[in-house]
């Protein structure tokens, strides 16, 4: 490891100048499970490291009418002790929860694992599908975006130099809502997404689906948010034709790798299957509630 | 750049020392406290050879920089025995013959504390997910995951009897 400097500011303007101050290469750090794996592997040789975890705002998850409120800064693990995010937003904390061991659970947050810009992050389809923004800040004010829009590719981010997220903003569950994520690996745990759906959807009462979002992983360079799979359900009871034609419209958005791990075929179908199968779970859910 | 000044308590004791930023807790613990019991297996968080709590919390200490410490809570393996005896789930480890090597053998007893902490009675299925990011190559996890719920088990006993 390179790392020089090491500051831990306690506010978000302290934060945003000692980012602005920094030569080019400074980096935040949250749970560091991505950070110092890199820095250890010589990847990255930032001249200063800006901890995040002294900042109380981003510490916290707030629950308010509207929606919830979580700091960039909540460890896996403390979300998933959120016993109404948890009841509210299953599929996001499933996701979420699939971060790694219970050792890394401890440190990893959302944040990280979207501004990594892995094409396989867990969280990110969850979030997607459950439509989640960001708050960004930086010297030249706050913004706020949708998840969707923060990676560019594998490794890149719309984030401009000096910028980082503040919290992620989520809805409160809608009435007959649900959502889902799933993700296939070849290991029952501790394995990267070889393929990944996340889909949230609402139904009215009659059961005919309303709104719904499926958001795809680890089959393109980012996560996709697929408009065609969304048009699929809408408007039908979710009846073996429409997750039918889910299927296919997943299938046809993937855009994968081919290695190892799986190969394009496999991937491009694989994502069908577990877009049905995750909008199944969500619809059970939407009836649930 | 000069060194960090670090101010924090391992095993309920308070600590100082100075470190770079790039040193891990992994890094301190190890070469500058002389507390060799947390392992380095891969140095990437796969193994969890050098699990310890922070704040209570499971970590791996090769993911956290020492100067991250600060302020904090760490508990390592040194500092899980009371005195001269031995914690329910060390024991149980000897009894069981749950380590070979016996590399893993600090961190599963780490991590098996944190989840018997939380929840003193796990289901099999609970131990394995739990401790999904422990690795062993020697015992294959039958007699480590069967330790665990016997001392579990006798935990359990001793805080009903007393
Ligand atoms: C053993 C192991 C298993 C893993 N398993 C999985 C898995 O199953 N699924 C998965 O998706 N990932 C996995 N990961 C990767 C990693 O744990 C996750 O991506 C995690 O969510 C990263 O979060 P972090 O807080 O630790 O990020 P950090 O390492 O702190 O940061 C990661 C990157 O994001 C930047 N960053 C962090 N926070 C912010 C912010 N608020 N604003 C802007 N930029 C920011 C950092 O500068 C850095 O470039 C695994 C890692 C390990 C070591
Ligand atoms: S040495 Fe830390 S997880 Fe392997
Ligand atoms: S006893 Fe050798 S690695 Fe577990």
């Amino acid at each position: 490891m390179n790392a020089v400097e090491y500051a831990k500011p306690q506010s978000i303007d302290d934060a945003i100048r000692a980012l602005n101050n920094a030569p080019a290469g400074a980096r935040v750090l949250a749970g560091g499970t991505d950070l110092l794996v890199q820095l250890r592997a010589g990847h990255v040789r930032p001249p200063v490291i800006v901890d995040l975890k002294g900042i109380a705002e981003l510490r916290r998850i707030e629950v308010t009418a509207t929606g919830f409120r979580i700091g960039a800064a909540v460890a896996g693990a403390e979300l998933g002790e959120h016993a109404q995010f948890a009841a509210e937003w299953p599929g996001v904390t499933e996701a979420f929860h699939l971060i790694g061991s219970t050792q890394i659970q401890g440190r990893a947050t959302m944040g990280g694992n979207l501004c990594n810009a892995s094409p396989a992050a867990d969280s990110v389809p969850a979030l997607i599908a459950a439509g989640a923004r960001c708050v960004i800040v930086g010297a030249s004010g706050t913004r706020e975006v949708a998840v969707e829009e923060v990676v560019s590719g594998p490794g890149k981010t719309t984030l401009a130099k000096g910028e980082f997220i503040s919290e992620f903003l989520i809805a409160r569950r809608q009435a007959h809502s649900g959502d889902a994520y799933l993700r296939f690996i070849p290991r029952t745990e501790m394995d990267i997404a070889v393929a990944s759906a996340g889909v949230c959807l609402t139904l009215d009462d009659k059961g005919l689906c309303t709104a719904a979002r499926v958001s795809l992983g680890a089959v393109a360079p980012t996560a996709l948010l697929v408009a065609d799979c969304a048009k699929a359900l809408i408007g039908t009871s979710l009846d073996d034709a429409a997750l039918a034609k889910l299927a296919a419209a997943a299938s046809a958005a993937c855009a994968p790798i081919n290695d190892k791990r799986g190969t394009i075929e496999f991937r491009t179908k694989v994502a069908g299957v577990l877009a049905r199968r995750a909008a199944t779970i969500a619809a059970q859910r939407a009836r649930g509630n | 750049m000069a060194k960090h000044h670090v101010t924090t308590t391992v095993n309920r004791q308070p600590v100082e020392l100075l470190c770079d930023t790039s040193e891990t807790l992994l890094d301190v613990l190890r070469d500058e406290l002389g507390l060799t019991g947390s392992k380095e297996g891969c140095g990437s968080g796969d193994c969890g050879a050098c699990s310890v709590l922070m704040d209570g919390r499971l970590v791996c200490a090769c993911l956290v920089l020492a100067v991250e410490a600060t302020g904090h809570e760490i508990t390592t393996i040194e500092g899980i025995a009371e005195g001269n005896t031995l914690h329910p789930i060390q024991q149980q480890f000897l009894e069981d013959a749950a380590l070979q090597c016996g590399i893993c053998t600090p961190g599963f007893v780490v991590a098996a504390k944190a989840l018997l902490d939380r929840n003193p009675d796990p289901t099999e299925t609970e131990v394995r997910f739990w401790l999904a990011g422990n690795l062993c190559r020697c015992t294959g996890y039958d007699k480590i995951v069967r330790a665990v719920l016997t001392a579990a088990a006798k935990m359990r006993e001793e805080a009903v009897h007393g």
